[in-house]
């Protein structure tokens, strides 16, 4: 691509991260949630593929995928906590600290810190997302090279 | 009458996709014609949840008695939806390849097995 | 923590994180990976079992996700809105059958599949799609039944076509994953129909509620048509000969369970969601598809040249078998209980002896592929000098499969035989045929690959794979010597759970 489309995607693909990440961690609170925000930040992967060509991201394959085990993990990891209860139960929730604030009644403007281990698991599907739709586009846009044994 | 207006169109929506399914060769129009009949059924069920007048199903937004449409049947679509990227994903993967092997999209062409 | 209680839950999560970390060990060492699987399929396999023994002895567990308690299933206002895990003695039997399948196949594959050609894929695979099972058996509520029935679909879709550098695999791989997304939706959009009615997911509710309304007509035509397209009942079977044709032999066995899976969830539809509103016209339904299925795929099978297509329409035909037994009882149950729960036995016990000597053909027809290189049987001859234990296997699974005494698959086909004959002999007449069909087709096949002169030296067959293979063979020859005892401590009880046990069932989630 052109060197005005390689200058616009270096500014953009922070601002298309930092979006993704907001969605993410607003999942609790606002529309949006690990799944959203982990496909807005995959567009970040899928703008670098248009303006780079995949043969350069070749090398973000590996990453990418290692990120989705590892999100995939986490969030088995985050419903194996609750089991002293009930698989999935919300262990930090209402517990206070950093993630388990009492959400108050009414209307209000939210607060980060509530929902327990609900914005946790919005992360690890973020990733999950993020490292697994990323992972698929390279693949697509290198598929049809070698043999891929 | 016009309350059913969202019921009809997701049915349009679902015959449409069988037909693109049954009738096209294009093994690309193929997965169209299933992403087609996804979104009809997407549809669905979001319309199944709504209720007259009511607003977003967030509790910080919510003025205490305001009635909400239903949040359940959005997480299942949510959930369909996310299901429905991973098959689709999967699916173009497997067009890849066969077009790879036999440098074709034709349905008709492209059969070495008949079940 | 109280492991009792937890162990339907475990054994859905633990292959699911056994899945998710089996490719970050292989990225250290293989030997990690395959210690990794070995401990989650000893784990897994050890739930499943503790599930089934409690389920068989205490009696139906459940279990609800993010509660205050596993029991706890009704939310505040006594509306049963939480995902629910519902274990009865029909989804513990089939538990129970994917953990022989999953285990025969993770040991088969240790040396059948080779590390360059994508074993570590293969076994992340096999590991998802025995989470997928277990949790498409032991879920309580209709849209978890979709998101695993979804699972399910996407690793056995992944199992048949990885292998991309042939052409044949993702050609039936990109087949059957169309049939199963579309059977998936079909079974999305009844749930939809379903919730838009009633406002509910959980099976005992809706099983409660249910009231025989045109749109429940509807959504049970629809779930039958998504089910049967992910079983493989004839008119929409045309995945599953490629399917199993294509795929390693090690997924073949996999995806045989699969299908029983289906199979589980429409019996559970049909019995126990709407079992209030039972008619004896989709009992007919059933048996009609089921006598369909038998026979057109045992003559599909006569003029097969290709030993995997050829055992895999044999394949295709024993679910004939199941949904003859099963759609008997349903048809005659309410008016002749003793006959119908008969039948009833004879389709759940089937399920077994089916995984079993269909397993063990295709993992003899896998070692075969290994050790001659091709599975044409114009080009196959005189195995039966090098491969003596091989040999052994397939002429006893194919005996087993057509029905013949001793073995497991008579004592089964007999049980719906007779059965069947109440409801129509012609129905048992074309069952038995189906049978002859399948014997001499297997005769040919058998004649074809191993007897006959030596064509040219075959490569010894590794002994993890025979050991594989020696275990589903003993359990073809134990079940058919003992069939009572299997009958009366594991079948009965399934299929006393469709019929007699569905307010126990309801009673279980609904607490009154």
């Amino acid at each position: 691509m052109s060197v005005v489309v390689r200058t616009i995607a270096r500014i953009l693909v922070p601002v298309i991260l930092a979006f993704g990440g907001y969605v993410i961690l607003h999942g609790h609170l606002t529309p949006g949630g690990g799944f959203q925000g982990g496909a807005v930040a995959a567009s970040a992967v899928a703008l670098l593929l248009v303006a780079f060509g995949a043969p350069s991201l070749k090398k973000l394959k590996s990453p990418l995928s290692v990120l989705e085990d590892l999100g995939g993990i986490a969030f088995v990891v985050l419903a194996f906590l609750g089991i002293g209860t009930t698989f999935f139960f919300n262990l930090l929730a209402g517990s206070g600290g950093l993630f388990g604030a009492a959400s108050p009644i009414g209307p209000n403007a939210g607060f980060l810190n509530t929902g327990g281990t609900v914005p946790l698991m919005n992360w690890a599907v973020g990733f999950k997302v993020l490292g697994g739709l990323g992972a698929v586009m390279v693949l697509f846009g290198l598929f049809g090279g070698d043999d891929d044994r | 009458m016009i309350g059913n207006a969202p019921f009809v169109v997701c049915m349009v929506l679902v015959l449409l996709g069988l037909w693109a399914l049954l009738f096209r060769r294009n093994l690309i129009k193929v997965v169209i014609g299933i992403k087609i009949i996804e979104n009809g059924v997407n549809l669905y069920l979001v319309a199944t949840g709504y209720v007259r007048g009511g607003i977003v199903p967030i509790y910080t937004y919510a003025p205490p008695d305001a009635a909400m449409v239903l949040p359940t049947p959005q997480a299942l679509t949510l959930t369909s939806i996310v299901i429905g990227l991973a098959t689709t994903a999967l699916m173009l993967a497997f067009v890849v390849v066969i077009h790879r092997h036999k440098k074709t999209l034709d349905g008709r062409k492209v059969t070495e097995l008949s079940g | 923590m109280n492991l009792t209680a937890h162990a339907p839950i475990l054994a859905v999560a633990v292959p699911l994180l056994g899945a998710f970390a089996l490719p970050l060990w292989a990225k250290l060492h293989t030997s990690l990976r395959d210690l990794w699987l070995v401990l989650v399929a000893g784990v897994t396999g050890a739930l499943t079992v503790l599930v089934a023994v409690q389920v068989y002895t205490v009696g139906i567990q459940v279990y609800t996700l993010g509660a205050a308690w596993p029991l706890d299933t009704l939310a505040p206002g006594g509306f049963p809105i939480r995902i629910i895990l519902t274990v009865d003695a029909l989804s513990a039997f089939l538990g129970l059958i994917t953990v022989l399948v999953a285990v025969v196949g993770f040991s088969y594959a240790w040396r059948y599949l080779n590390e360059d050609e994508g074993k570590t894929l293969a076994l992340t695979l096999g590991t998802l799609l025995w989470a997928g099972m277990l949790g498409m058996a032991f879920t309580g509520d209709l849209f978890n039944l979709f998101v695993f029935f979804e699972v399910t679909s996407i690793a056995a879709c992944g199992l048949v076509g990885y292998r991309t550098w042939a052409s044949r695999g993702p050609e039936a791989a990109f087949k059957t994953m169309v049939m199963y997304t579309v059977g998936g939706l079909f079974v999305l959009l009844a749930i939809a129909l379903l919730y838009g009615e009633y406002g509910a997911l959980n099976l005992a509710y809706l099983a409660r509620q249910i009231s025989g309304s045109v749109v429940d007509r509807i959504a049970l035509g629809l779930l039958l048509g998504g089910l049967l397209m992910k079983a493989g009942a004839v008119p929409l079977h045309m995945w599953a000969p490629d399917a199993y044709g294509e795929a390693p032999a090690q997924a073949v066995i996999l995806l045989v369970a699969n299908t029983q899976i289906s199979l589980y969830a429409l019996f559970r539809v049909l019995f126990t969601l709407y079992g209030g509103v039972a008619d004896p016209a989709i009992g007919w339904l059933v048996v009609s598809l089921g006598t369909l299925t038998l026979l057109v795929a045992a003559l599909m099978a006569v003029v097969q040249m290709d030993l995997g297509r050829l055992v895999a329409f044999g394949a295709v035909s024993q679910i004939g078998y199941m949904l003859l037994g099963v759609g008997v009882g349903l048809t005659v149950i309410a008016a002749r209980p003793a006959y119908g729960l008969v039948a009833i036995q004879g389709g759940i016990f089937h399920m077994l002896n089916d995984a079993v000597a269909i397993g063990l053909l295709f993992l003899a027809v896998g070692a075969v592929e290994k050790a001659a290189g091709n599975r044409n049987l114009a080009n196959l001859g005189g195995l039966g000098h090098d491969l003596t234990w091989t040999t052994g296997f397939f002429l006893l699974g194919s005996l087993a499969l057509a029905g013949i005494p001793p073995l497991n698959g008579f004592a089964s086909k007999l049980m719906i035989y007779q059965s069947s004959f109440l409801l129509s002999p012609i129905l048992s007449a074309l069952a038995i045929l189906a049978s002859i069909l399948l014997l001499a087709v297997f005769v040919k096949a058998f004649q074809g690959a191993f007897l006959g002169p030596r064509l040219r030296k075959a490569e010894p067959v590794p002994v993890s794979m025979l050991v594989a293979m020696g275990v589903l063979a003993l359990g073809v020859l134990a079940l058919g010597l003992f069939p009572e005892l299997v009958v009366r401590h594991l079948v009965a009880p399934a299929a006393d759970a469709l019929w007699k046990g569905r307010d126990l069932y309801l009673q279980a989630v609904l607490g009154r």
